[in-house]
């Protein structure tokens, strides 16, 4: 059960190799979590993601892969990572996502349908079957992660930053509809990470590490705040950037 | 579905409320699967909830009987003190234990062995019950401290997981009054608060302090001593006006209750606190339960909501005491009214929270950054002066730390098994904590 702080004790992750998702699974093990479930595309990475919680306190963990460029997998993958909770289910992470250089795939169709898919549609598909567990459950927390860049599209990643801003405007709905049972959507919208999926690219202004965006997520559980900004300045740049010119947009965005 | 939480207004759940209205209801209940109890929910954590499950709320067992002449009372488990007050204070009995509210039940008060202000005195709630009906998995008992003293025992303090209280008699104090004559007495510093409670307590039936916490340096700790005893038949009527009762707004912005505000109020309340007085007639309302006066005041604190975080230590760990409040003052965290009191002896409840020594109890909103941390680390104080934190106000403890706290933890869950061998009774605390199975 999660505490008066919001510090969970049991955690399913979905993308529990994600670089940010394991920076907050540390914190949440330092803290209070005891039960750690892990879902995600690579075993390896999933071992080490299990044996890290372990060393932050973790006392269960648990592991189970999916593919996220099949939707009709999500289902199941919810439906087993609850399983192997064994109890309730406090906080769920929805870290699932694929960035890469789209330059070099953005004339393919069937690329733009793997962004999509991996990006929205299959994270869609399992928070609806979260939403649906969690309200049977009458408590829990789900942390959705989005970016930034979802905010405004820039023309360098429309194909990432498209979808993530499709997922970001549906958990805002999604958000609305569970005000009042006990269940809480929580959005997570950092600025540039450095992380395994944003290595070789150029760094952003106020980029962060994964430590310090779990810092500030961990701190928003305390709170009713509907999105997290990291670092928070963003919530304020980005009131200014929403509404540029587009003329200037496409000058500064990819800067 | 109804949406539950404590009165400190933190993680709230949807549970499915009933509210049984006789004893086979409540049997039928717990024939059904796993069921937490509820009285008036002012436990400030997660005692009386247990999120996507059934919680029976008692308060339609509150039927009050007569007392009879040695001042014992049979009442329903879902009768409030303050229905019991208006019932039996016209014919001059009084509760012998009250806590710092009256809209709690007789079941809740079993549930937590609730303590008053004559604890180093009288002892808690328990030490006041003759006999309480338990509806249990197992059956519905009649137990007391002479038949299944264990049983007994494991439900004061139980928190509600050995059954369902339904029915308890209850021995009442005679009063001649509704005055309370009260002594008051300001100290600039914590020593001189704790050394008059030590000399001065057994001269008094009902005796507690305020201390200020937000007060810096070498105020650290300033205090505000009452002291009281029922005033005889006849005693001058209180002068004080009665508080209304003051309503607040919806849900108070978050942070109304800040650092300033916080702040200023203990200035005031200390100022406005008499240097020295002696036998000023008050209300018994006023004294016993000036919160009360205050409708929803635990909305102040904001849609966050608060933890009160009271412990107790033993008498020779006063050192804890200002430990904790020097800690606090440093950390910029401000309660709002911290009470210290001294308690006499616990009782024989496995999971009773009174032993001899002090307690302190703070409110302290949620929001803070530091303020989860900060807790854990006083509840190392705490443990390593042999002390522990009171359930029935805790919405944040480490499960790790239970067992330390409550060493009697196994030899009460052995008692709850045979009773509730599969593990009926529950509750989001009982969960959190581990008391009982996940
Ligand atoms: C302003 C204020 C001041 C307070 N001051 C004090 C104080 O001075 N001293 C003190 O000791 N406490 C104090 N408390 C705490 C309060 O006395 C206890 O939490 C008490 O248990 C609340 O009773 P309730 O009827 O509201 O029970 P709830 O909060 O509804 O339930 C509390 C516990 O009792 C169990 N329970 C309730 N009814 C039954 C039943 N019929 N059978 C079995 N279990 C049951 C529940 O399962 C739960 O575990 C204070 C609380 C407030 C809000």
């Amino acid at each position: 059960m999660e505490n008066a702080f919001g510090q969970p004790q049991s955690v399913v992750v979905l993308g529990g190799t994600s670089d940010i998702a394991r920076a907050i699974v540390r914190k949440l093990c330092a803290a209070r979590a005891e039960t750690v479930v892990l879902a995600g595309r690579d075993p390896a990475g999933l071992a080490e993601a299990a044996r890290e919680a372990e060393e932050y306190g973790a006392t269960r963990t648990e592991v189970l892969t999916f593919d996220a460029e099949d939707p009709a997998s999500a289902e199941t993958t919810v439906a087993g990572a609850f399983e192997r909770a064994g109890g309730p289910v406090d906080l769920v992470i929805v870290a699932v996502g694929a960035l890469g250089d789209q330059s070099e795939f953005e004339d393919d169709p069937a690329e733009a349908v793997r962004m999509v898919t991996v990006n929205m549609t299959w994270p869609v598909a399992a928070l609806t079957a979260v939403r649906t567990r969690l309200l049977a459950q009458g408590h829990g927390r789900i942390l959705v992660l989005t970016s930034v860049a979802a905010v405004r599209v820039r023309r360098s990643m429309y194909l990432y930053a498209g979808a993530k801003a499709g997922l970001d405007r549906l958990c805002q709905g999604m958000s609305d509809s569970l005000v009042g049972t006990g269940v809480r959507l929580q959005l997570v919208r950092p600025g540039f990470v450095r992380t395994k999926m944003t290595s070789g690219q150029k760094e952003a202004p106020f980029t962060t590490g994964p430590n310090e965006v779990a810092e500030y997520v961990v701190r928003a559980l305390s709170t009713d705040d509907p999105v997290v900004w990291s670092p928070p300045v963003l919530r304020y740049l980005f009131v200014v950037v929403r509404h540029l010119p587009a003329a200037i947009w496409r000058r500064v965005a990819d800067l | 579905m109804t949406r539950l939480a404590g009165w400190g207004r933190t993680p709230a759940a949807q549970s499915s409320v009933v509210a049984p209205s006789s004893e086979e209801e409540v049997a039928e209940l717990l024939a059904r699967g796993p069921l937490c109890v509820r009285g008036l929910g002012r436990s400030y954590g997660d005692a009386a909830q247990l999120a996507g499950g059934t919680v029976a709320e008692l308060t339609g067992l509150d039927e009050i009987g007569p007392v009879d002449e040695a001042g014992v009372v049979t009442l329903g488990a879902g009768a409030s003190i303050d229905a019991l007050l208006a019932s039996v204070l016209p014919e001059g009995w009084f509760v012998p234990v009250t806590p710092g509210t009256r809209q709690v039940t007789m079941g809740g008060a079993v549930a937590a062995d609730v303590h008053g202000k004559n604890h180093h005195r009288d002892g808690s709630f328990a030490s006041h019950v003759e006999s309480l009906r338990l509806a249990t998995p197992r059956g519905v008992f009649d137990v007391s401290p002479e038949a299944d003293p264990d049983l007994f025992w494991a439900t004061l303090g139980g928190m509600g997981l050995t059954g369902v209280v339904t029915r308890v008699r209850l021995r009442l104090l005679r009063v001649e009054s509704d005055v309370v004559l009260v002594d008051t007495d300001r100290f600039d510093d914590l020593d001189g608060v704790m050394a008059a409670m030590v000399e001065g307590d057994e001269r008094h039936r009902y005796s507690v302090a305020w201390v200020d916490c937000t007060a810096a340096g070498s105020r650290t700790g300033r205090a505000v001593l009452t002291r009281g005893d029922h005033a005889p038949a006849g005693a001058e009527p209180p002068r004080a006006p009665r508080t209304g009762r003051l309503g607040v707004p919806f849900v108070a912005p978050p942070g109304l209750l800040n650092r300033l505000s916080v702040r200023a109020f203990n200035e005031a309340w200390f100022r406005r606190a008499p240097r020295h007085a002696v036998e000023e007639p008050h209300s018994l309302g006023a004294f016993f339960h000036p919160l009360d006066g205050v409708a929803d005041w635990n909305r102040l604190y904001g849609p966050r909501g608060f933890v009160q975080y009271q412990f107790v230590v033993p008498e020779n760990a006063g050192e804890t005491v200002r430990a904790v409040i020097e800690r606090l003052a440093r950390s910029g965290l401000v309660s709002f009214l911290a009470v210290l009191k001294r308690f006499g002896a616990g009782d024989p409840g496995h999971l009773s929270f009174p032993m001899a020594g002090w307690t302190l109890a703070l409110d302290l909103p949620v929001g803070a950054e530091t303020l989860p941390d900060e807790l854990d680390a006083l509840d190392e104080l705490v443990l390593d002066a042999g002390g522990r934190v009171y359930l029935a106000k805790d919405a944040r403890l480490d499960p790790a730390k239970v067992a330390a706290m409550y060493p009697r933890l196994e030899e009460w869950r052995a008692v709850r098994a045979r009773v509730d061998p599969e593990g009926v009774l529950t509750s989001d605390l009982a969960r959190r904590l581990h008391l009982v199975g996940r």
